[in-house]
C-alpha cells in the first residue's frame, strides 16, 4: 500500500530524511517511532504531499503522490501533529467542509458524519463550536473527520501527544476497529512506546534521518535483547537529549492566544 | 465548484458570527468621519470647496473595503497558526480552487463592510447626487474588494510570522490608503504626490466610487475599472502562483 524507496529530504545543508526504504501492506498498522527531530515528520509531510523530496521515489496505492497529486490525496487521510480543526465552526460543519473538499456526495457525507461522530462519542456535541471542545474531544473528532472520505491509508502523526490515558486508549481502540472493519491501512508515529507496542503490526526506528530497525515488536526486542520496546527503542537510538530548534510559530502562537482568535 | 463555495461559505460566516469585530471594525470608519469629516468640514468648506463629508465619505468606504479585504487574505497566517490551512492544503483539489474560494470569501466580506460603512455615512449625513448612483458605487466596491483580497491572499501565502505582518501594514496597507486620495482632492498637487497617488490602486477605486456617489471625477469612469480590472488579474494570478508554492 505504501512503498519508499532511497527517499531524501534535505532542508539546505541539513538532510533531514537520509535514504530511506520500507514498505507498508495493505491493512496494516505501521508505526515510525523515533526520537525529537529524526525525521518522523518531513517523512508524513512528504508521503501527504506537503514536502517535496529531494530525491528517491514514492507509491501509495500504486500512484506517485508527486505527480499524481490529487488522486492520491483522495486516496489518504490525515491526522496532523497539530490541530487542523476550524475552531469558530461546529463539528458537524467542519466534518461537512472535510467531505465536500474530498468530494463526498451529499448523502454519504451525511450518513458517515453522524456514523462516525457517533462512534468517536461527539455526536451529542455536533452542534458546538469547535473552540469550545477539550482537547481529547478535538483529536477524537480530527481523527473521525480523517475516517470520513474513506481513505486507504490514514496517517496519524503523534495523534495521542498531550491526551490523558483514558482517551488514549479509546482512540486506539476506535483506530483498530476501524482498521478491522474498513480495513484502512494505517501509518503512525507516537512517542508513547506502549501504544506503538500494543497497536501496531510492525515498526520502523528512525534516527537522524535513517531507518536504524524494522520488524514487528517482538523481533525488534529480540534484536536488542530488551523486554520492552522502550528499551530496544533507547538501545537503537541511544540515551542522549534531542533538541528541537524553536520556530517562529511559537511566537505567533502566543500572539493569536491573546487575540483570542 | 464545491471546493470554492464551502471556502466562501466558511469565510461568511466567520464574518457573521463575530459580532463584536463587526462593530469594532465600524469604530474606525466612524472616527475619520467624526475626526476629519467634521473637524476638518469648516476649513474645507473657507477654501472654497463645499462639504468635506460629502467628499470623504466615499474615501472612508474605500478604505473600510481596502482594510477589511487586505484583513481576510492576512488571517491565512491564522489558518496556518491553527493548522486548517493543512487540512485544505492536503484536500484532493487543486490550489487554484482554494485561492480562489478564499479571497472570494474575504472580497464579500469586505463588500458588506463596505455596505454598512456606507449606510453609517448616510445617517452622519452623506448624500450621493441620485439613489441610482447606488449600483454604480456598488461595482466599484466590489472590484477594490477583489483586488485587495487577492493582494491579500498573495501577502498572506509569504508571510510566516506577526511581525511580517506589522510591516506590510505600516509600509504598504497605511500607505495605500493615505496616498489614494480619499483623504484629498487629486487636483492641485505637487508633481511627486501626483505620481506617487497615480501609482496608487487605491485611487482609482477611490475616483470611481466618488464619481459614482458625487460626480467628481478625476479620471474617467471607463480608466478606473479598467485600471482595477487588470490590477485584479494581476494580483489574482501573482497570489494563485505564490499560493501554490506554499509548503508547510
Amino acid at each position: 500500500m505504501i512503498r519508499v524507496q532511497n527517499l531524501v529530504k534535505k532542508f539546505g545543508d541539513l538532510t533531514a530524511v537520509k535514504d530511506i526504504t520500507f514498505e507498508v501492506k495493505q491493512g496494516e498498522i505501521f508505526a515510525f517511532l523515533g526520537p525529537n527531530g529524526a525525521g518522523k515528520t518531513t517523512t508524513i509531510k512528504m508521503l501527504t504531499t506537503l514536502l517535496h523530496p529531494t530525491s528517491g521515489s514514492i507509491e501509495l496505492d500504486g500512484l506517485d503522490p508527486t505527480v499524481k497529486a490529487k488522486e492520491a490525496r483522495q486516496r489518504f487521510g490525515i491526522v496532523f501533529q497539530d490541530p487542523s480543526l476550524d475552531a469558530e465552526q461546529t463539528a458537524w460543519e467542519n466534518m461537512d467542509l472535510h467531505g465536500v473538499l474530498y468530494h463526498v456526495p451529499r448523502k454519504v457525507r451525511a450518513e458517515r458524519t453522524e456514523q462516525l461522530l457517533k462512534l468517536f462519542e461527539l455526536w451529542d456535541r455536533k452542534d458546538s463550536y469547535v473552540k469550545t471542545f477539550s482537547g481529547g474531544m478535538k483529536r477524537r473528532l480530527e481523527i473521525a473527520r480523517g475516517f470520513l472520505h474513506t481513505p486507504k491509508i490514514l496517517f496519524l502523526d503523534e495523534p495521542t501527544l498531550g491526551l490523558d490515558p483514558q482517551s488514549r486508549n479509546q482512540l486506539w481502540t476506535h483506530v483498530r476497529r476501524l482498521n478491522e472493519t474498513e480495513k484502512t491501512t494505517v501509518f503512525l508515529t507516537t512517542h508513547y512506546m506502549d501504544e506503538a507496542d500494543r497497536v501496531a503490526h510492525r515498526i520502523a526506528i528512525i534516527d537522524h534521518g535513517t531507518i536504524v530497525a524494522q520488524g514487528t515488536s517482538a523481533e525488534l526486542k529480540e534484536r536488542t535483547q530488551s523486554d520492552s520496546l522502550e528499551g530496544a527503542f533507547l538501545a537503537l537510538t541511544g540515551t542522549s537529549l534531542r533538541d528541537e530548534s524553536a520556530d517562529p510559530k511559537a511566537g505567533l502562537r502566543a500572539v493569536a492566544r491573546m487575540w483570542r482568535r | 465548484m464545491g471546493a470554492i463555495y464551502i471556502l466562501w461559505l466558511r469565510e461568511l460566516k466567520r464574518y457573521v458570527r463575530s459580532r463584536v469585530q463587526i462593530i469594532v471594525s465600524l469604530g474606525q470608519p466612524c472616527l475619520y468621519l467624526l475626526a476629519l469629516g467634521f473637524g476638518l468640514g469648516p476649513v474645507f468648506k473657507e477654501a472654497g470647496r463645499g462639504s468635506y463629508l460629502q467628499f470623504m465619505a466615499p474615501g472612508v468606504v474605500g478604505m473600510t473595503v481596502l482594510f477589511s479585504s487586505v484583513f481576510s487574505g492576512i488571517a491565512m497566517l491564522w489558518d496556518r497558526q491553527f493548522g486548517f490551512l493543512k487540512e485544505t492544503l492536503v484536500a484532493p483539489v487543486s490550489r487554484m480552487q482554494i485561492m480562489v474560494g478564499r479571497t472570494l470569501g474575504g472580497a464579500t466580506v469586505a463588500v458588506m463592510q463596505g455596505a454598512l460603512v456606507l449606510v453609517v455615512c448616510l445617517i452622519a449625513g452623506f448624500r450621493p447626487h441620485s439613489w441610482l448612483a447606488i449600483p454604480t458605487a456598488f461595482l466599484f466596491v466590489v472590484l477594490i474588494a477583489v483586488v485587495f483580497a487577492a493582494l491579500g491572499t498573495t501577502i498572506g501565502s509569504v508571510l510566516e510570522d506577526m511581525q511580517g505582518f506589522q510591516l506590510i501594514m505600516n509600509f504598504l496597507v497605511m500607505p495605500i490608503f493615505f496616498l489614494s486620495g480619499a483623504l484629498f482632492p487629486l487636483e492641485g498637487l505637487g508633481n511627486v504626490m501626483k505620481w506617487i497617488t497615480r501609482f496608487d490602486p487605491l485611487t482609482y477605486g477611490v475616483d470611481g466610487l466618488r464619481g459614482a456617489l458625487i460626480r467628481s471625477w478625476a479620471f474617467h469612469a471607463a480608466v478606473d475599472v479598467a485600471v482595477l480590472c487588470g490590477l485584479a488579474l494581476v494580483f489574482l494570478s501573482t497570489g494563485a502562483y505564490l499560493f501554490r508554492k506554499i509548503e508547510v
